[in-house]
């Protein structure tokens, strides 16, 4: 193609900014590392990084708060923030992106008509669709405009977090503004989900890599999410799984169970049922993860987690009763009221058979 | 008062009565250990994590029983099919004519305990197998436990590598996650539980009342009818 040998490789750019050689091969065994890739991978990435030219891509935000930016500009190895970020800012992100008004929609449309079906299109925020869509308006037109207008000519979509992979925040009860995951709204494109709140940066650099490096979107889950970073629990990966499985828990957070670093479980930790890869790589550089700092998983990589019932204890609220009665309250009601009945049965069949007998 | 003759008759063939106790048990040891699971009891232990191993006993059992349950559930199923009448499908699939009436009747005599005439009452007889409230009942509890199977393999499905469970592993995602599927386990459980309340008095009621040998005819197949 025309267009693309004029592009630079990500290896050029690299090279550009002033990292070695070293440097991109460390770069390139790490990415492989964090995909769970086998080590002959790490040779395929640094083929593709050195050949391919580099990937276009427009990075919209919508209804968010740009801490998924915030976490992958925050990741682990500086060539993820320097080159990856650095490159792909020039086509089109509001947040970093050095140009403003005009020039940076006229930036935007260049990309989007120079580069058609060949850019990836990558999505931050939930779209409103209440009021015909106005409570979210770039450049004078609505978000969903905006969204279906750069995913038309889009190679594939990337939802980052979860306001674009499940609605986040702004989609909680009675969710005001309509607001919209990105998969309800496209179905012609490859999409991948990246949910979080945010995502870990490593897991947002990963994809990316995954996407530059071979072509396509890595293997996706059910759920349309990256397997190799939410095919398992945060519980499964949990260094305090232990105290789990010998049924040990924290009863209070002041308590002695909790100094001595026993399982969440009891105080909510909602590990148990949220798949994401933060017991492994972790967050800021690997320091700590929630968990590791004594206090339980809210589960903000799954859908819907707003309205999951209270973050520090264990049973949901059930709908429709409620924020108070968790389905062992009504559970245990409901057993009283039948225990009522049955007695009150048992003895008018009792009285009934004597009244009988003695009209016999 | 004068006697009364009773006609033994073969009713609950032997699958059923495994079905039926294999059933019971497992049902009574997944909500004793469900309810461990959703809401531990606090152990005071100066034991570390490595010398017990307690709540995974805990959800062995309970994913045990689930298999248990399930081959029991097996065994039913094609028990409806090739079982005698009072097994058969077909009794338990309700809204005929004959079916509604039954229902009335036990709803009003039964349930509300109003009075009868014995002599004029002809579907006193359907009561050999199950009558209509019962088998609609029964047919309720099947669609609870499939609820059961469905969301409790699919939660299970991330535990395994075996293909069974794994077949369920769509259904979480399906209900928009772990949460949901969990929730609605947790409820089934207290739906199912309630019913089996009810069933466990009324059999009794029937075995006081009727003297038909209701208790006993799950142990050794035979119930009584009264000879008209």
């Amino acid at each position: 193609m025309a267009v693309t040998s004029k592009r630079e490789t990500y290896l050029e750019s690299i090279l550009k900014m002033g990292y070695t050689r070293r440097d991109f091969m460390k770069f390139a065994t790490y990415m492989a590392a964090y995909m769970g890739l086998e080590n002959s991978a790490v040779g395929q990435i640094a083929h593709a990084l050195e050949k391919t030219p580099r990937l276009p891509v427009i990075w919209e935000h919508y209804q968010e708060c740009t801490c998924c930016s915030e976490s992958f500009i925050r990741s682990d190895h500086p060539i993820v923030a320097d080159i990856i970020l650095d490159k792909i800012s020039l086509d089109y992100t509001e947040t970093l992106m050095a140009a403003a008004g005009e020039q940076a929609e006229a930036a935007k449309h260049d990309t989007m008509k120079k580069y058609h079906g060949e850019y990836i299109l990558c999505v931050e925020g939930s779209i409103p669709l209440g009021d015909d869509g106005n409570y979210c308006c770039i450049a004078g037109k609505t978000a969903i405009e905006q969204f279906k207008e750069a995913a038309e000519g889009a190679k594939a979509i990337i939802a980052w977090g979860s306001c674009a992979s499940n609605g986040c925040v702004q989609s909680a009860k009675p969710n005001p503004t309509d607001a919209t995951p990105i998969h309800k709204l496209v179905s012609d494109k490859p999409l991948i989900r990246v949910p979080g709140c945010p995502p870990i940066g490593e897991v947002m650099a990963g994809v990316i890599v995954h996407v530059v490096a071979f072509g396509r979107l890595p293997e996706l889950d059910g759920a349309k999410r990256p397997k190799a970073f939410y095919a398992k629990r945060v519980h499964d990966s949990c260094y305090r799984r232990a105290y789990y499985d010998a049924g040990l828990f924290v009863e209070s957070f002041d308590d002695e169970n909790a100094k001595k670093g026993y399982c969440l479980y009891k105080v909510g930790c909602k590990g148990p049922m949220t798949y994401n890869a933060c017991g492994t790589i972790k967050w800021n550089n690997g320091v700590s993860f929630p968990i590791q700092s004594g206090h339980g998983c809210f589960g903000c990589s799954e859908d819907n987690f707003w309205d999951n019932g209270p973050i520090y204890e264990r049973l949901t609220a059930v709908p429709g009763f409620g924020i108070e009665h968790t389905a062992d309250s009504i559970g245990k009601a409901v057993t009283g009221a039948i225990a009522v009945g049955i007695g009150a049965h048992a003895i008018a069949s009792t009285i009934k058979s004597k009244l009988k007998k003695s009209e016999n | 008062m004068k006697e009364k003759e009773f006609k033994r008759i073969y009713v609950w063939q032997l699958p059923v009565r495994i079905f039926h106790w294999v059933n019971a048990f497992s049902i009574v040891v997944l909500a004793i250990t469900g309810i461990i699971i959703a809401d531990p009891p606090a152990l005071q232990s100066n034991h570390e994590a490595y010398e017990t191993y307690y709540m995974g006993y805990v959800r062995v059992t309970h994913f045990i029983a689930a298999y248990f349950f399930v081959a029991a559930m097996l065994l039913r199923i094609y028990w409806a099919f090739v079982g005698n009448k009072f097994a058969h499908w077909k009794s338990f699939v309700p809204f005929t004519k004959k079916w509604f009436s039954n229902l009335f009747y036990v709803i009003k005599h039964d349930v509300f305990l109003l009075p009868y005439n014995e002599k004029k009452s002809k579907l006193l007889h359907i009561k050999v197998g199950h009558n209509s409230l019962a088998s609609f009942t029964y047919l309720i509890m099947f669609i609870l436990a499939l609820i059961m199977v469905f969301t409790g393999f699919g939660l299970y499905a991330q535990n395994t590598s075996w293909w069974l469970p794994k077949l369920f592993s769509w259904v979480p995602v399906y209900l928009g996650g772990d949460f949901t599927a969990r929730l609605i386990h947790h409820i089934t459980m207290w739906l199912m539980l309630f019913l089996i309340f009810i069933h466990i008095y009324f059999v009794i009621f029937h075995d006081v009342k009727d003297k038909d040998g209701e208790v006993s005819s799950m142990i050794n197949g035979h119930k009584f009818e009264p000879n008209k």
